[in-house]
């Protein structure tokens, strides 16, 4: 292939109001995720989480990659081994130390079943791709509708549990001493990130889930550290790099999420270039007096 | 009036060793309770029964009239002092807002009526000059601070406070041990302040619980700091020398310094 040919692949924006009009239901989708994994990432950074989600997402990919297997919804089947490796991390790992090497353990065995099952099944290669990659641009209604559905189960008892989770994630001790139920909501957060892990792989695919629910969040973290302003950052650039990634992915033959994840990776290097020239400054909101 | 803190017959051991046995102690509202005593003699662990995160051994511990739970609202706490990482999201008045509101569920809405509050406590602690700074950038004096802010956010019945002048400076422990105490006398908290240095608060202080070998000793400072007092807690020859309204002990056994680190072994204390 040279190099015009490539480009033709990756940019092509002939009939562009045609294709657009075919793919508002994976475009809602996006907006959607987006707007979780930017919710849900501020947590996740908070409680230092990020490597548990790859681990989730391995798992995730293996409970969809049986339910293609055995002819179930794939999104049930990846819906069941999230929520089981977030549940089994919630549990086990308490400490931080014991949880990374729980983490460590779980990932590879919940790849390789994912790749077993894979090899199993024999069907059309696409769909064994598309659990890796994503296949949003294939949301037909009704599952759009469920998507959003459960999106906004979790985004609602995300706000409920707000401010107590915020307590306990940042200040542990503290919160524990004014009565917060610490356990209990590491428990009820990481049934909420599995759920939103098992929903991202829809868009992303399992091997790219962090460029959802990470990047945006650590992205808004190297800008400010006012939460409300992280949360409001996160949200807009995890919406514009999965919106983002579909618009520009419909210019091309490849799938989106190289797009979604350049984006979000391109919003990352802005915003630690930013975070780093304003600390080399020393502007940090101390008001300074002279005396 | 009614003790707001009430420990009956209570002990506590770890394996073979007794912190403390057979404690039956009243603490009042308004009242200055410091504890003190050697590295490993169970004063966190004492928090720790009060805060519900230690159970007794056997023996009654209650708070606010009823038996002490895991954590509770009526509790103002100042943690021993533990630096905030550099990149910890959070500014120095959203530190003080997770006193505020922190343990209510759901979002903050009451925004204005919220900040009104912190503003007032970043005021009286002195820290509003940094109100926006993310807190892992402040130093260990200015986090402090903030500590005591936060801990004083919902005008708690009970303060509890566990060595909240370590690694301060002689300016800073003033003003923090001034802070609690004007909580203490204004506001009738009672306060429950662990230390392992009487003299920055001695004017403060009307009672003290002295824990040292396993054994105890309760009642005002002139009662407890004396030669004969500690010599027998301590079980060897200790002289307190009372000079300028200050109190200096002389002859603490060294063994006090090995304890230390048993109690980490075994309550994992202090850490």
């Amino acid at each position: 292939m040279d190099l015009d040919s490539l480009l033709q692949s990756v940019f092509n924006f002939e009939n562009y109001g045609e294709l657009l009009v075919l793919v508002q239901n994976s475009l809602w989708a996006g907006a959607v995720l987006g707007l979780l994994g930017g919710l849900v990432g501020t947590f996740v950074m908070k409680r230092d989480l990020a490597f548990a989600v790859h681990g989730i997402s391995e798992l995730s990919f293996a409970g969809a990659a049986f339910a293609l297997l055995v002819g179930t919804d794939v999104v049930f089947g990846s819906l069941v081994g999230s929520v089981a490796a977030a549940l089994l991390l919630g549990l086990m790992g308490v400490r931080a130390r014991d949880k990374n090497s729980i983490i460590g353990v779980i990932m590879p065995f919940g790849l390789g079943l994912g790749i077993l099952f894979l090899s199993l099944y024999e069907g059309r290669a696409a769909n064994k791709f598309g659990l890796l990659t994503g296949q949003i641009v294939s949301v037909d209604t009704v599952q759009l509708q469920v998507l959003a559905g459960t999106a906004v189960a979790v985004m609602a008892a995300l706000c409920v549990i707000w401010r107590p989770l915020s307590f306990a994630s940042v200040d542990p001790e503290l919160a524990e001493a004014r009565g917060v139920p610490v356990r209990s909501l590491a428990l009820v957060f990481m049934v909420l990130l599995g759920v939103s892990v098992a929903l991202s792989i829809q868009i992303v695919g399992a091997l790219l889930v962090l460029a959802l629910l990470i990047t945006p969040a650590a992205a808004a973290l190297r800008v400010t550290s006012s939460p409300r302003l992280v949360v409001l950052l996160s949200v807009v650039f995890a919406v514009s790099a999965t919106v983002g990634g579909i618009l520009l992915a419909l210019g091309g033959r490849i799938p989106i999420s190289p797009y979604v994840t350049t984006l979000s990776f391109l919003i990352y290097v802005v915003c630690r270039v930013i975070g780093s020239v304003r600390a080399r400054r020393g502007l940090n909101g101390r008001v300074m007096r002279t005396a | 009036m009614n003790p707001v803190i009430s420990l009956k017959q209570a002990s506590l051991k770890f394996g073979r060793r007794t912190l403390w046995d057979d404690l039956n102690l009243d603490i009042n509202p308004g009242e200055f309770f410091a504890v003190l005593g050697p590295n490993g003699s169970g004063k966190t662990s004492f928090l720790k029964v009060l805060l519900g995160l230690q159970e007794l051994h056997s023996g009654h511990a209650s708070l606010g009239g009823h038996p002490v739970e895991r954590g509770s609202r009526l509790i103002g706490y100042i943690p021993q002092q533990k630096p905030f990482l550099p990149d910890t999201p959070m500014r120095a008045r959203d530190l003080v807002g997770l006193g505020v509101d922190g343990h209510r569920w759901g979002i903050r809405l009451g925004t204005a009526k919220a900040n009104r509050r912190i503003d007032e406590l970043l005021d009286l602690v002195g820290a509003s000059d940094y109100a926006k700074v993310p807190v892992g950038q402040l130093s260990g004096g200015e986090q402090q601070r903030l500590r005591v802010a936060q801990a004083l956010a919902t005008d708690p019945k009970v303060l509890l406070c566990d060595e909240p002048l370590l690694s301060l400076d002689l300016h800073h422990q003033q003003a923090v041990s001034a802070l609690i105490n004007k909580q203490c006398h204004d506001r009738k908290s009672a306060v429950v302040f662990v230390t392992h240095e009487i003299n920055p608060i001695i004017d403060y202080v009307d009672r003290i619980l002295y824990l040292a070998g396993g054994r105890f000793s309760v009642g005002t400072p002139h009662e407890v700091m004396t030669t004969e007092v500690l010599s027998d807690l301590y079980d060897s020859n200790v002289e307190v020398i009372h000079a300028n309204g200050r109190i200096v002990v002389v002859g603490l056994p060294d063994a006090t310094t090995h304890h230390h680190d048993d109690a980490h072994a075994a309550a994992g204390e202090g850490s």
